[in-house]
């Protein structure tokens, strides 16, 4: 089966073509809709389990795939389409067909009553075709059609209500700080090339430790080059301020794209590239500094939110920081580790909090009310209405949180455990440790008081929506069942030995991660009383937080919205989000636009060279024309000598002169 | 296809008949009933691509040599010829050509109401000069027809342009004007220079270029004179602002001419003509390191100055600037590789910024308005010329996947051994370019609908589904499927490589720790 991968890239692709035909033609055959929509995706998962088998079969053997010869410039720089079957690949295959299917299934009930129901799907089938491309690319540049194609796709899904100017402006804003990543990516490919000579990922893994230096500057360039797209793509800082954002799009493409796969794309490409950055230690120093310093800021932010999407659009910046913090380490097994747990619980949370939009929603519409259906201090008490999306929502919260034995739990320890480990002999990795740590308490504190927000206590919407308050059809709570059930189990895929495991993972993924190990120290994972301790610590930490979170929303009820004083000193600061988007605001685009408005257009363009230059010209081809206006008076015999003149000159030029 | 085509004597006849086709044409539109006019400037755009695409078979990738030549005396007494052929470059430039004409004519089926004669009668006559700048091979036949289309111009955008098109028109032949008379002495000259040297005096391409070696010491001089006139044409910063006039004030055919065809002859002219000729100048260290870093200054400068235009047409036409900055630092990047991306640009904006001129004409043609300010919303009434435009804006933008990706990626990469700092400042455009046309395309196609005068605008109608279609599917097709194309450019690009190579200051090579990316 593994020949016929490009058949799980296809079907799609094939499904957004129709479902786009559908949207143009027979908006209303949404019966047709949610067949093909969900259907290629199940039948694309359906060939990667088969591709799994055979990749387990064969020991984690990688294939290439050959469709056909993209770019055949020269001998040198000839790119095919190829794709990549390996331990890492399937990794994602699965995780995005799987996860994908589940969400595609949710949305079906989610976007029933939509306008746009087949433009919907057309926009998440073509999704899943780039991101699969995206992850079995076997070079570079095929990674990267897959890389801006998702791009687009979140492009296209954040401002999919794109009347309102607020979704189109977040979309575009989506785009742009990609793009500035990108920017990165593309530097970085010129750079490889010219130095490995080879965009290649099976070749750059064999050929680059041999002309790129170990801790060299050019190593280190490439690496942060890198870096810098996965910040873009993955919402790290500095360019993290899209995805909060990018929350204006329906609630299941935050869970599909903004949670669980395309964000993760950038983790996806450090491991993918690892060998580049085991050779710049430097750049991986970056790397898991920057996830722990945006796994900490996101999870301040997360923290004092009241609209329920962006308590989880914030931690899930947050946890990709941790998984930033994994790959920094070289724990590339622990950071797909907890890109896959968190795809599972994130994705649940997502869409848990999507039927309790989804509930809101049909409850305002019910009873004429009009209200926010995403903020939680309009919320409370929801657990009657929805027990199931209030279980399973508290299984994915015990996960993220880091309770055990639930999924969460094994990767984050992880991450944890390898900071700290590297935290022996550097300061940075130390820090970045206890940011970790410091986030995981603040994780389980939002997560708390989010579901004692959303669920717990009274019901302070009003009177008039509580009878219309219901829980979601069985279309949308099927799929988050399943997802509960891997969002509790998850840690199965990674278990520890002390748990009985044997990082199946880990072992899994090694045919890949083993490229990089030779620049790479290894990582003595702790044992005994130190693991014991570092465990419960881990524990304790979630509990306490829990705890915190618990206690300090039950107590007192919210303020209702518009009716807190407002906040000042620090809360300030973490409810105005750092005020990052009013920086970048009057730092960088202001500046730009009043520069290329001022300077370049009126200035340069209109003033110096129309005016001055082109105008300056005119009017002294206009001075001469009243010096040819003097000869021209009449005088035939003085033409025809002037002519006869020039003719002479330039014949006798041409004929030998 | 190939036995079918030689049986028929394809390539001897091919080249003559696409030129003189449209000329013969030209009377019948004068004489014939005034509704006929479209019918015969279609007919004959459409019989031109259907015998011309016999090209792209009949023509030999792997001949570095001109291919369909002919050489016929025409002025033997200053060695004048009428002397055609073309290799992978032109082969591009003719079929893009092709491509383009029937699309133009069909898309001023309604939107030319007045003086229909003279309008198809001068599209006629432009086809003929931009084919034939693609063909010459004759310097003299050349110019000729370099400034065969300078007059058809003139007049449509002079004519049947928007309100303030004579300024426009003025401003473009003057600009352009100046760039050829001074080609005209530099060929002349050159002409003598060779003459004096070997005793042929000849316009012979070849017979000049395989002579260039004496014009190395005006090469200066000559090199100056070409490139003033191909630069115009880019256009190059700094001589670019005749640009945004033209192509706002033109009608929506001159446009799309302009973008697709006319400013490709001023690319083409340093192709094959101003580095060619005079290599040791024109790729010395410095002029090189001022063309790549007036590339660069265009790519970047013209993509800030188009996201701030309120006019569509003004801000597509600025981004022209800023593609066509991208050709020639694949030219200066002197690889095989950039000057393969700097072909493949060519082809590329060609499609986008043919189908983004198209598009805006049709919402002039609906709204006659191209203000930015006016729409909005547009999405929800002409759902399918939302989608076209995304997917054309996205093929500029470059996104991988679409042919505008194809060609940037190569001259970047291409270049980038010679002019790292350089090639990494133009690759910041892709924040530019997606600013601009997101920008943009939000204004236009989404956000709230506010102007109730668009309400009735209507989607695209067969005509104009027919007319985009074409690039539509040329955008998908070149961004994945470039390499019938790049095989025929290949020995182009490599033949140029090979004969300038001896000027190159030091050429970086690949795979090289020490030496790549740095000199």
């Amino acid at each position: 089966m593994t020949q016929f991968v490009w058949l799980a890239i296809l079907l799609p692709f094939l499904g957004a073509l129709a479902n786009g035909w559908l949207a143009f033609r027979r908006p209303q055959a949404k019966g047709l809709v949610s067949i093909i929509g969900p259907g290629v995706l199940l039948a694309s998962f359906a060939l990667s389990v088969a591709i799994w088998l055979e990749v387990r079969a064969g020991h984690g053997e990688a294939t290439r795939v050959l469709l056909w010869q993209w770019m055949p410039v020269t001998d040198r720089l000839s790119i095919d389409l190829a794709l990549l079957v390996d331990p890492l690949s399937t990794v994602m295959l699965l995780v995005i067909t799987g996860v994908g299917s589940l969400i595609h299934l949710f949305s079906v009930g989610y976007m029933r009553d939509d306008q746009g129901y087949a433009r919907y799907f057309a926009y998440l089938n073509l999704f899943v075709a780039f991101m699969l491309i995206l992850v079995l690319g076997a070079s570079l540049p095929v990674s990267f059609i897959g890389w801006e194609g998702v791009g687009l796709c979140s492009y296209l899904l954040i401002g999919f209500w794109f009347e309102i100017n607020a979704n189109s402006d977040a979309g575009k804003k989506a785009f742009l700080a990609n793009r500035i990543g990108d920017f990165g990516v593309l530097v970085a490919m010129f750079l490889i090339w010219w130095h490995v000579g080879t965009l290649d990922y099976g070749r750059l893994a064999t050929q680059a430790p041999a002309v790129l230096p170990y801790a060299g500057s050019t190593a280190t360039l490439i690496a942060l080059l890198l870096f810098l797209g996965c910040t873009g793509k993955s919402a790290q800082i500095p360019l993290f301020t899209w995805l909060p954002d990018a929350m204006a799009g329906p609630t299941p493409v935050s869970a599909l794209i903004h949670a669980a796969t395309m964000v993760t794309a950038g983790v996806f490409l450090v491991v993918r590239t690892g060998v580049i950055f085991a050779l710049a230690p430097v750049a991986m120093e970056v790397v898991a500094i920057t996830g722990a310093l945006t796994a900490f800021f996101a999870a301040t932010i997360a923290l004092r939110q009241n609209d329920i999407k962006k308590v989880l659009a914030y931690s899930t910046v947050s946890q990709l920081g941790y998984m930033f913090l994994a790959v920094g380490t070289g724990a590339w097994a622990a950071g797909i580790f907890h890109l896959v747990t968190h795809a599972f619980f994130k994705a649940l949370l997502f869409l848990g909090a999507g039927s309790v939009i989804h509930a809101m929603h049909g409850a305002q519409h019910a009873a004429h009310v009009h209200g926010d259906a995403q903020d939680m201090r309009l919320m409370g008490g929801l657990r009657r209405a929805m027990p199931w999306t209030f279980a399973l929502m508290g299984i994915a919260t015990l996960a993220i949180a880091g309770v055990p034995p639930l999924a969460g739990f094994w990767s984050k320890d992880e991450i944890l455990a390898a900071a700290f480990v590297r935290g022996g002999g550097n300061p940075v990795y130390l820090t970045a440790w206890i940011l970790g740590l410091l986030a995981a308490l603040m994780t389980a504190f939002y997560m708390a008081r989010l579901m004692s927000l959303t669920f717990m206590g009274r019901f302070r919407g009003g009177e008039a929506m509580q009878p219309h308050l219901h829980e979601a059809p069985w279309i949308m709570t099927g799929p988050l069942v399943v997802l509960g059930v891997l969002s509790a189990a998850g840690g199965m895929l990674n278990l520890p030995a002390f748990a009985g495991g044997s990082h199946h993972l880990e072992h899994w993924l090694e045919p890949v991660t083993k490229a990089a190990a030779p620049y790479m120290d290894v990582l003595e994972m702790p044992h005994g009383m130190v693991e014991i301790l570092l465990v419960a610590g881990a524990v304790a930490i979630a509990l306490a937080g829990l705890a915190f979170g618990l206690s300090s929303t039950l107590k007192s009820e919210p303020a209702a919205p518009g009716a807190a004083p407002p906040a000042r000193g620090l809360v300030r600061l973490i409810e105005g989000k750092y005020f990052v988007d009013e920086f970048y605001q009057r730092t960088v685009v202001r500046p730009t636009v009043w520069f290329s408005t001022t300077v370049l257009w009126r200035g340069m363009d209109q003033f110096l060279v129309d005016r001055m230059a082109v105008g300056g010209t005119a009017r002294i081809a206009r001075g001469l024309g009243w010096l040819g206006s003097r000869l021209q008076n009449g005088h035939v015999a003085l033409y025809v000598s002037l002519f006869a003149v020039g003719a002479a000159l330039l014949l006798s030029a041409l004929v030998g002169g | 296809m190939n036995a079918f085509l030689a049986s028929i004597g394809y390539e001897h006849w091919i080249l003559h008949l696409l030129l003189i086709l449209p000329m013969l044409a030209i009377p019948l539109v004068l004489v014939m009933p005034v509704r006929m006019a479209r019918w015969i400037a279609l007919v004959v755009a459409l019989v031109e691509l259907v015998l011309g695409l016999g090209l792209w078979w009949a023509f030999d990738p792997s001949n570095p040599a001109m291919q369909f030549t002919t050489d016929l005396p025409w002025i033997s007494a200053f060695g004048i010829g009428y002397r055609v052929g073309i290799d992978g470059l032109s082969l591009m430039m003719v079929l893009l050509s092709l491509i383009t004409m029937p699309l133009v004519v069909w898309s001023s089926w309604r939107s030319v109401d007045t003086k229909q004669r003279g309008f198809f009668a001068l599209m006629l006559a432009l086809k003929t000069g931009m084919l034939g700048v693609f063909v010459a091979t004759d310097m003299f036949l050349f110019y000729v027809f370099w400034e065969l289309l300078l007059i058809p111009m003139y007049f449509l955008i002079g004519t049947w342009g928007s309100s303030n098109r004579l300024y426009a028109a003025t401003k473009f032949v003057i600009y352009t004007f100046i760039g050829s008379l001074l080609m005209l002495v530099a060929i002349v000259w050159m002409v003598t220079l060779v003459g004096q040297e070997t005793g042929v005096y000849s316009f012979a391409y070849d017979h000049l270029l395989n002579n260039s070696a004496v014009l190395e010491d005006s090469g200066a001089w000559l090199f100056v004179a070409f490139a003033l006139a191909f630069a115009v044409k880019v256009p190059i910063f700094p001589f670019h602002t005749w640009l945004p006039d033209a192509h706002t004030e033109a009608p929506t055919a001159g446009s799309v001419d302009l973008a697709v065809i006319l400013l490709k002859m001023g690319t083409y002219g340093f192709l094959r003509f101003a580095v060619p000729f005079f290599p040791a100048f024109a790729l010395s260290k410095t002029v090189g390191l001022v063309m790549a870093a007036l590339a660069v200054m265009g790519i970047v400068y013209a993509a800030l100055v188009a996201m701030v235009q309120p006019d569509l047409k003004r801000l597509v036409a600025y981004s022209s600037v800023s593609h066509l900055g991208f050709v020639i630092l694949g030219i200066w990047g002197s690889t095989v590789e950039s000057v393969q991306g700097a072909i493949m640009v060519m082809i590329s904006h060609g499609l986008s910024t043919g189908a983004l001129f198209f598009i805006i004409g049709m919402l002039y043609e609906r709204r006659h308005t191209r203000n930015i300010a006016d729409f909005g919303g547009l999405a929800r009434v002409a759902p399918m010329m939302a989608t076209a435009f995304v997917i054309t804006a996205f093929s500029s933008i470059g996104l991988p996947g679409l042919n505008g990706f194809i060609g940037e990626f190569l001259v970047l990469i291409g270049s980038f051994g010679r002019y790292p700092w350089l090639v990494a400042l133009a690759t910041t455009v892709v924040v530019f370019s997606a600013a601009y046309l997101l920008w943009a395309t939000q204004r236009v196609f989404f956000n709230r609908f506010t102007n109730p005068l668009n309400e009735g605008i209507g989607d695209l109608n067969m005509r104009e589904i027919a007319v985009l279609a074409p690039l539509l599917v040329g955008m998908v097709w070149i961004g994945l499927y470039p390499g019938p194309i790049l095989r025929r450019t290949e020995t182009a690009a490599r033949q140029y490589i090979e004969w300038v190579e001896p000027y190159l200051p030091a050429t970086p090579s690949v795979g090289d720790a020490t030496r790549g990316g740095r000199r």
